[in-house]
């Protein structure tokens, strides 16, 4: 019995949704090649498989193969360690991601605290890399992410604290099944397609807008991509990496993007409910799921390929001057909403 | 630690003394970030040495020569005529406009003057070489302040002006369209009408890319106030082009000392107001409507006529005749084997608007058909010269984005 629960079905679990999670990001990096490419007019990567849908793989095997330079100016254990440490965090944060109501490793009850503890990890990575690494440009990118994780970390806080305000829970769960079960107007209760003003984005739009930017700013994606600014920094904090250990920053990356998005669906989107599809069973509600990621995610790459990037400066005033002043506004309003209305 | 003492500090130029010299700055908690000569946005391999304050700027020099192939001397040992293919490798950017003015300047030092139809195609060249510069100009700028997909954008338009020089001159890049006493070849049947399509159409592709960068709030907080170039330094380090203009100082050699035909045509001259980043950007989007202007102009009203003067003492006859007469044939091997003389003594300096800004080339005569002397001003090498004055006081990503609009080939600089 415990054997079963506890260990076997988890494990189970854990590598089906790793695994699914690590194809689906090799999917993302030619998904936003491609995107890319059609936003400049380009066609990107189109021979590897149909479509190029298996350039990332054979990207991955040449990361594989390629040599693994180590310079010998870098603090070696430091150098070594600070890869896994980037591209651990993202995949433990998928632990608490709801992506069906039964498919979800672990439910625990302060979900969302989970998912901001682990994933506040990362910014360990990328500063460890860029000082071990003992080069100009790699310390600079380092410091810059270091700076600005933390700051927008806070803003990232502060953004859903109105969502649990509502919803008097930490568990993700439970936020998406009130998400789910339509809104009540006026003594009358609505179903159907008015279920989608149950969203926490139409509750909370300016906690939505600050998450998502600070969304923006703590997985490094232009226009807050600070830390790798390659006209500026070269590469920033993994100029010094090559071959595998590089191909697991890059992987952190978009692992972190892929939570990132998911964790936004989940707390503002609705998560797996779509208009009362998800009761059809838990397939219906993983691919609800997905397909709500997958939409915020091209929305990620589409503003990349869009927009100029912050100088770092600007950057730090922008989340302490205006996003934690607003985000503290947020929750001032949703706390005196919430009186007045008594929900 | 001032920037003079910084200067100074460094005439040590060996390994060891630059060593020294950065351990004396890192004792003061100063880093020294050597950027360049292969950095990312350093276009080609400029060198800049930064000592940082955190990322703050305290101090800036440049390091310029890496690039450096002798071309002065290399225009004293060939022929006037051999040499208008080395003009293709200055500013690689525009490389028809400088065919043009290294042709116009031996011209005016030899004395000839080329028939009507080859200055308007001229003008067309130097017009066409201007939109191209400005094009990867904008472009890569674009690119180190973080747009990318403007960069490659403007390659689709890059494309089409390319594929018209080709069909113009058989190459694409080293052009060498330009010959003593007027161009090449005729433009090619229905040349003029494509190149008209372009220009009617381009002015739109321009509204494109200012829809993602004019008044974009990131684009706008990024440059405005950036890199300030106030008037009289911008004087007092002679800068010339968009760079001058977005200072605010109304200088256009095309409109100052029209030559070619210039005066005939009708464009307006942009001019910036506070010398910022933004200034300079604004000045080139402008200069490449005003470029496609002046293009049409001259598609318009182009004279008939022959292309080339019929000088032989100093032209190229044309192939046909060549091939079947005898005259000719002679005239075109002591042409090619020899080429013009300028007289002893002669001298003449002539300087054009080009892309990048002032085109000089003085040329004196040594009585034979080589140069005595053939002095080269680029523009990009005195519009890099403010920089270790604007740098300071600026962050790194100010550097790249001041890089970025100064817009400097390396080529040209180092020549």
């Amino acid at each position: 019995m415990t054997f079963w629960t506890d260990v076997f079905w988890p494990a189970i679990k854990i590598l089906i949704i790793l695994n699914a999670v690590l194809i689906l990001v090799a999917l993302l990096v030619w998904a936003e090649r491609r995107i890319s490419a059609f936003i400049q007019d380009r066609l990107g990567p189109n021979r590897v498989g149909p479509a190029g849908l298996l350039q990332s793989f054979a990207d991955l095997l040449k990361f594989i193969f390629k040599e693994d330079v180590t310079p010998g100016h870098v603090n070696k254990p430091y150098f070594v360690l600070a890869p896994a440490l980037a591209v651990m965090p993202a995949m433990i944060a998928l632990a608490v991601v709801p992506f069906a109501s039964t498919l979800i490793i672990a439910d625990v009850d302060i979900g969302i605290l989970f998912v901001f503890a682990i994933s506040s990890l990362g910014v360990y990575g990328i500063t460890i890399g860029g000082w071990a690494s003992n080069n100009k440009y790699s310390l600079l990118g380092g410091i810059r992410s270091s700076a600005q994780m933390i700051s927008y970390e806070i803003c990232l806080g502060l953004a859903v604290i109105g969502v649990f305000m509502l919803s008097r829970t930490l568990r993700l769960q439970t936020v998406v099944e009130m998400q789910g079960d339509g809104i009540w107007l006026f003594g009358n209760h609505y179903g159907g397609f008015a279920k989608i003003l149950d969203w926490n984005v139409f509750k909370q739009p300016l906690g939505f807008l600050i998450f998502m930017i600070a969304g923006f700013a703590e997985t490094n994606r232009l226009p807050f991509d600070l830390p790798e600014a390659e006209q500026e920094l070269v590469a920033g904090y993994h100029t010094e990496y090559s071959s595998m250990k590089f191909a697991l920053f890059f992987l952190g990356e978009y692992a972190a993007m892929f939570v990132m998005s998911a964790v936004a669906v989940t707390l503002f989107l609705g998560g797996w409910t779509l208009f009362g599809l998800e009761e059809l069973g838990w397939f219906v509600q993983l691919l609800i799921f997905l397909g709500k990621v997958l939409a915020l995610l091209f929305f990620f790459i589409w503003v990349r390929w869009t927009l100029p990037r912050f100088r770092y400066d600007q950057l730090m005033r922008l989340g302490w001057q205006v996003f934690l002043p607003l985000g503290l506004l947020n929750i001032v309003l949703t706390g005196v909403l919430k009186l007045i209305f008594k929900v | 630690m001032t920037e003079r003492e910084i200067l100074e500090g460094r005439v040590d130029r060996t390994e060891e003394g630059e060593i020294e010299f950065e351990e004396r700055l890192e004792a003061e908690d100063r880093m020294v970030l050597n950027m360049g000569p292969s950095h990312p946005s350093t276009h080609g391999v400029l060198r800049v040495i930064l000592t940082l304050n955190g990322e703050r700027i305290e101090g800036a020099e440049l390091d310029i020569g890496y690039l450096h192939r002798a071309m002065e001397k290399i225009a004293e040992h060939h022929g006037f005529h051999k040499f208008i293919p080395y003009t293709d490798r200055w500013d690689y950017l525009a490389p028809i406009a400088n065919n043009m003015t290294y042709v116009t300047a031996i011209e005016k030092l030899l004395g000839v003057e080329p028939p009507p139809r080859a200055e308007a195609l001229r003008v067309i060249a130097w017009e066409i070489g201007r939109i191209q510069s400005h094009l990867l100009g904008l472009g890569a700028f674009a690119m180190d302040v973080g747009a990318m997909t403007i960069f490659l954008w403007t390659f689709r338009e890059r494309e089409i002006l390319y594929d018209l020089i080709e069909r113009i001159c058989g190459a694409r890049f080293t052009t060498s369209y330009a010959r003593i006493g007027g161009v090449d070849r005729d433009a090619p049947e229905g040349w003029l009408e494509s190149l008209r399509t372009f220009c009617l159409d381009f002015p739109r592709r321009v509204d494109e890319y200012e829809t993602l960068l004019t008044r974009n709030r990131i684009w706008l907080d990024r440059l405005e106030g950036v890199g300030v170039i106030p008037k009289d330094l911008a004087l007092s380090h002679g800068l010339s082009g968009p760079n001058l203009r977005g200072s605010g100082v109304e200088y256009d050699l095309r409109k100052e000392e029209p030559y070619c035909g210039y005066e005939n045509y009708e464009f307006d001259v942009p001019v910036g107001s506070r010398g910022d980043c933004l200034d300079r950007y604004l000045c080139r989007i402008e200069e490449m409507r005003q470029s496609a202007r002046i293009i049409l102009q001259a598609v318009e009203r182009i004279p008939d006529g022959p292309v080339c003067l019929d000088d032989y003492k100093t032209s190229i006859p044309e192939k046909q005749s060549v091939l079947t007469r005898m005259e000719e044939l002679i005239h075109q091997f002591m042409v090619v084997t020899e080429g013009p003389r300028a007289a002893k003594g002669s001298e003449f300096y002539f300087r054009a608007e080009n892309p990048k800004g002032i085109l000089g080339i003085y040329a004196v005569g040594a009585g034979t058909n080589r140069p005595q002397r053939l002095r080269i001003r680029g523009p990009s090498f005195m519009n890099l010269s403010v920089l270790p004055k604007v740098l300071p006081g600026h962050m790194i990503p100010d550097t790249v984005a001041i890089l970025g609009s100064i817009d400097f080939v390396m080529g040209e600089c180092d020549r």
